[in-house]
């Protein structure tokens, strides 16, 4: 287990350096980066003194190591729209988007095993065709269509559910204050429904179909014959024998999957007016706001990282085959 | 040394190509009579030809200059009547230009950006699986280590960090999209390049004396391009949908260019006062086009190997 643990870590660290120095060429790449840094009406002199205290008069290699120091402390610069840290802003916001990634997590994840399974075990009959039809459909939605269609129909002509704006729980919740963090949960999630709904549509469409693959696969093998065989209900066959290992391609793909709703919420917080890193990110790039965006995208990688850190651990344990 | 291998006549080189091409003949029909039994693959096949005849056509079926701006006639419903014997068929945009028109000059956009990219990024995952796969030892494991950091970021993320940098622009955003995807073609490549480079007619191919360069691309690539076709298929969708949400966050091609991603941005702001044309008709495009090239996907993955297909 600690062999596995230690290399899986290493793996982790060298990817997240390989971040860095990516990163650290997306800056490189349009030639002298002081311009990303200093205002448009800056002169001469300014931008010579910005490029002496930013240090992007240093050899490469200098600026290399000094860059990954400063990105493993956290520090990206002040925000040149903001005056602060970047890193601070970025933190601020950051709870926010936890709160939609995960819940549009749980809604994608909760609803196509389900539909995954009801489709399986209805194989060739039409609700089958209906599901995977739906489902190959949702794969072809772009998130913040599918969000603005929803703001236009479920929030502006129905008037079911808020059409921007948020509630926090997280933040209260770290804060120590749990009776306003429970307080606020059923407005925080009625304001999350929308967001939520868009970004997960492309995981739940695709999970939906995985998860039917994987069942018809599992309940093809002999050990499930031998189960029914038995006397055992079809009920119990599905879910104890049969779901047990028609999870794991599933706990693979939800770890790759937060990666693809991290960068979904990106884009579906801005129409909503959602106050996560999304909108900070959106409102950065217009701004040319470099700091902001090198923070949230690295801070967003990271997150990332150490989630299919924690997902590999959970399918080592899931599966056996798996030596830890 | 005298020559081993009798040179092929002429009469049997005729008859080795005519095979080819009955071969081959064969092959067209039993694709398209597949496609033809397969509704769902006559449908996309179908929606992909109309988007492809719109991106070369566009600029003689549109009936406005796509960036002609007419303020006192902005924001129309569609349907209403435009200046003269026109019609804003699907309404009118923020400044007053057809959204119709704009909608088929942007399909020459989303589908050269989808292509485009498919192209680079194909290029360089062939060329880097290739290599990968056959010379191994360090050249592989710098290349896949490479591909595993790149895999280790939501792509999205990267895109904006270098589009904020480059800038945005056609170039720019064909080259980010592309350098995306070469992981993926170098993955699949270099799998199916490790098992070739032991058969027998590789082998053959080496003891001929044929170059390095001749035995992966003459020898070993044709017969690894059915599995790229299929995952060029998937990954145009996935291209198109990338692209839409880069230019919707403003990162896509400069604003005189339409494109169904910028007209779904432009769209945002009006979205509270329900101008809901601008926002429906460029989703709707893009719907039906991602779907088409995803059903084209799901057909040829099962076409070309059917031991691939999905339980169904």
């Amino acid at each position: 287990m600690w062999t596995f643990l230690v290399r899986r870590l290493l793996q982790s660290i060298i990817v997240m350096i390989g971040v860095t120095l990516i990163s650290f060429i997306s800056l490189q790449i349009g030639g002298d980066p002081t311009y990303l840094f200093v205002s448009e009406n800056a002169t001469t002199e300014e931008i010579e003194a910005a490029r002496i205290a930013l240090g992007f008069d240093r050899p490469l290699y200098i600026q290399y190591t000094s860059y990954i120091w400063n990105v493993f402390q956290g520090d990206f610069g002040n925000s040149l729209s903001y005056r602060q840290p970047a890193m601070e802003i970025v933190l601020d916001a950051m709870p926010a988007t936890i709160e939609l990634t995960a819940f549009s997590l749980v809604l994608a994840i909760g609803l196509s095993i389900p539909l995954g399974i009801y489709a399986a075990l209805h194989r060739g009959k039409p609700v089958d065709g209906g599901i995977m039809t739906v489902a190959m459909l949702g794969q072809s939605i772009p998130n913040f269509w599918m969000g603005i269609m929803m703001f236009l129909y479920f929030g502006l002509y129905l008037g079911w559910f808020p059409i921007s704006g948020h509630v926090p729980f997280l933040e209260p919740l770290f804060e120590g204050e749990y009776a306003e963090a429970f307080a606020n949960l059923p407005s925080s999630l009625h304001h999350m429904v929308l967001p939520a709904l868009a970004v997960g549509t492309y995981t739940l469409a695709r999970n939906a179909r995985l998860v039917r693959s994987s069942m018809l696969e599992v309940l093809q093998q002999d050990y499930v014959r031998t189960a029914r065989s038995k006397g055992i209900s079809e009920r119990r066959v599905v879910m104890h024998h049969a779901m047990r290992n028609a999870w794991l391609p599933v706990v693979t793909m939800i770890g790759l999957e937060f990666g693809f709703l991290l960068g979904g919420v990106v884009v579906v917080e801005t129409v909503f007016s959602y106050p996560g890193i999304g909108r900070l990110v959106f409102n950065a790039i217009n701004q040319r706001d470099i700091p902001v965006v090198q923070a949230s995208v690295i801070l967003l990688a990271g997150i990332f990282i150490l989630l299919n850190l924690i997902v590999d651990l959970i399918y080592a344990r899931l599966d056996p085959r798996v030596k830890l | 040394m005298s020559e081993i291998t009798p040179a092929p006549s002429a009469t049997s080189t005729q008859a080795v190509g005519g095979m080819a091409v009955s071969y081959r003949r064969k092959e067209l029909r039993r694709a398209f009579e597949s496609m033809v039994t397969s509704r769902w693959a006559l449908i996309g096949m179908l929606i992909l030809l109309i988007v492809t005849f719109v991106a070369i056509f566009g600029p003689w079926l549109a009936p406005f200059d796509p960036n002609r701006q007419n303020l006192i006639m902005r924001l129309r419903e569609p349907g209403m009547p435009a200046a003269g014997d026109l019609t804003y068929w699907l309404g009118s945009d923020q400044l007053g230009r057809d959204v119709l028109s704009r909608l088929l000059y942007g399909a020459r956009v989303s589908l050269l950006v989808g292509v485009a990219a498919i192209a680079v990024g194909g290029t360089l995952g062939t060329i880097a699986g290739l290599v990968s796969g056959y010379f191994g030892g360090w050249v592989d494991d710098v290349i896949m280590r490479l591909g595993d950091i790149q895999l280790a970021f939501p792509f999205i993320l990267l895109a904006i960090m270098f589009l904020v940098v480059l800038g945005p622009g056609l170039v720019n955003i064909i080259l980010v999209l592309g350098i995306g995807q070469w992981i993926t073609y170098a993955r699949i490549v270099r799998a199916q390049t490790l098992s070739l480079r032991e058969k027998e007619y590789v082998e053959a191919a080496r003891a001929m004396g044929d170059s390095t360069f001749s035995i992966l691309f003459r020898t070993i690539l044709p017969n690894i391009i059915a599995p790229l076709t299929v995952i060029a298929s998937f990954n145009v969708a996935g291209v198109i949908l990338s692209e839409a949400a880069l230019s919707f966050l403003g990162l896509g091609v400069p604003p005189d260019v339409p494109t169904w991603g910028s007209m779904l941005s432009e769209s945002r702001d009006h979205l509270l006062s329900n101008k809901w044309w601008m926002a429906v008709f460029p989703g709707l495009a893009i719907v039906f086009t991602v779907l088409a090239f995803n059903i084209i996907g799901d057909w040829l993955r099962d076409f070309l190997d059917p031991r691939l297909k999905e339980n169904g």
